[in-house]
């Protein structure tokens, strides 16, 4: 079986639910509860990922990431590498990816929260900042949690935007997906199966999880 | 006088404009018609709303003032705010909701003994009963040391018999206050309870003839003989 594809495929899960959580946790609040000129024009690109064919997105990423577009131009001054073909690449593309699945979520757990307990916050002397942090937080930690499981299975699951974003190098940027891919293409129903197999108890406990969270709130 | 207000607002229906002084040591009822206007004042007040022009000056701070362009974040202005209904963090507990903004742990312990509910300590606010959750929000807000306590109709929610004996902890407290209440209510029979002074607030202004109607419709010839008995001073 191959193991390494699975460390690859934990490891991106893992990067790109942890920067997910920390980008969308304040995106997500303004979104929730302010209002500005553009709000449904940002809202709408956010959720655009889920209305796209994944090759489609690939493609925008593999012009956008490649050596002539603006992500990639800038990349290549910072570090003299490209980003296409590497970890490093597929992290960006999964979390563009995956934004939806993480804003959502927590954008309907903050909405929920009552605006007077921030207000209340506020009156007893606390920054938005603290108030965010003591307040919104804790009492959104469902939706936080949910976000989180969402990101992380969503990318486990990913493929088409990695296979052309990241293509399939043994360690670096072959994950799963692409693995189960190409045994099958290989005739390698075993090794298809051992790894497809790998996936079910893992998506079974963090959605039972989810499912449990959400009732106990 | 501690607190000066001069508010002006446009509402949707009406507009605010609302001219009075809150004295020192003193219980200020805000009474009128629900959606007059009184929630709205009282949030201006609290920095939580921006009023259109106008001043509030505490003492010698300006909290707000439109011409100097002075808007003081609510806080800064170090006031106690009891809401109309349980605005508690549901993840604390009651001792930690009190001791959120306390600087002193023991003097919550104090305060949780004055409004007996030492015992529910360690409870959370969705496993106490609406009366004790708002005997917490007052602790909340006095633990606090405010300038001034601001209550916005803090027993509506609360059935009859609780409110009335609230309403009656709170008049027998009131005298240890060494700051300025302003008390926001639709009761006519709460607002002669505890007032020292009364303001009728009717879409958004001062309106003295409301009070005369109300007291006349509800038996008022006692009710206003009862005011005069406590001396309460019929601030318009």
């Amino acid at each position: 079986m191959d193991y390494t594809s699975l460390l690859v495929t934990l490891k991106l899960a893992t990067v790109t639910t942890v920067i997910l959580m920390v980008l969308s946790a304040p995106l997500a609040y303004m979104l929730a509860h302010s209002d500005f000129p553009g709000k449904s024009i940002i809202e709408t690109l956010i959720y655009l990922p889920t209305a796209l064919p994944p090759t489609v997105i690939g493609f925008y990423l593999v012009i956008v990431m490649g050596p002539k577009g603006f992500i990639g131009k800038w990349w290549g001054t910072v570090s003299d590498n490209s980003l296409l073909f590497t970890f490093t690449g597929i992290a960006i593309a999964s979390v563009i990816y995956s934004i939806p699945f993480a804003i959502q979520p927590m954008k309907a757990a903050f909405q929920k929260i009552d605006k007077r307990l921030i207000e209340n916050a506020y009156v007893l002397g606390l920054s938005r900042y603290s108030a965010f942090f003591r307040v919104v937080i804790p009492n959104s930690i469902s939706g936080i949690v949910a976000a989180s499981v969402l990101v992380f299975l969503h990318t486990t699951g990913a493929f088409g935007v990695l296979v052309m974003v990241g293509g399939s190098i043994p360690g670096e940027t072959k994950v799963a997906s692409i693995a189960i891919y190409e045994a099958v293409e290989m005739m390698d129903y075993h090794g298809a199966a051992m790894l497809s197999l790998c996936f079910v108890p893992v998506s079974f406990l963090f959605l039972f999880f989810v499912n449990k969270l959400n009732k106990g709130y | 006088m501690p607190i000066r207000i001069n508010l002006k607002k446009k509402l949707r229906y009406f507009d605010i404009d609302i001219n009075c002084d809150c004295p020192e040591s003193k219980m200020l009822v805000m009474i009128g018609p629900s959606g007059g206007g009184k929630t709205t004042i009282i949030r201006m007040l609290a920095g939580l709303e921006k009023p259109d022009s106008g001043s509030i000056i505490f003492n010698e701070d300006t909290w707000f003032d439109s011409e100097k362009g002075i808007s003081i974040s609510p806080q800064n202005r170090k006031l106690g705010y009891v809401f109309q209904d349980y605005t508690l963090f549901p993840h604390l507990s009651l001792f930690e909701n009190a001791s959120f903004a306390a600087k002193n742990k023991k003097e919550v312990e104090e305060l949780f003994e004055l409004f007996r509910i030492s015992h529910l300590r360690n409870r959370k606010p969705r496993q106490v009963s609406g009366g004790e959750r708002q005997r917490c929000a007052i602790c909340q807000a006095l633990a606090r040391h405010p300038k001034i306590l601001l209550l916005d109709e803090p027993f509506s929610a609360l059935d009859a018999i609780t409110r009335r004996g609230l309403r009656e902890e709170l008049r027998n407290m009131k005298g240890e206050f060494d700051f300025p209440v302003i008390y926001v209510t639709h009761d006519i029979n709460e607002a002669l309870y505890l007032a020292d002074e009364i303001i009728p607030v009717v879409q958004g202004s001062i309106d003295g003839s409301w009070m005369t109607k109300m007291t006349e419709r509800n038996s008022g010839a006692q009710m206003l003989k009862a005011a005069r008995e406590q001396k309460i001073a019929l601030a318009y």
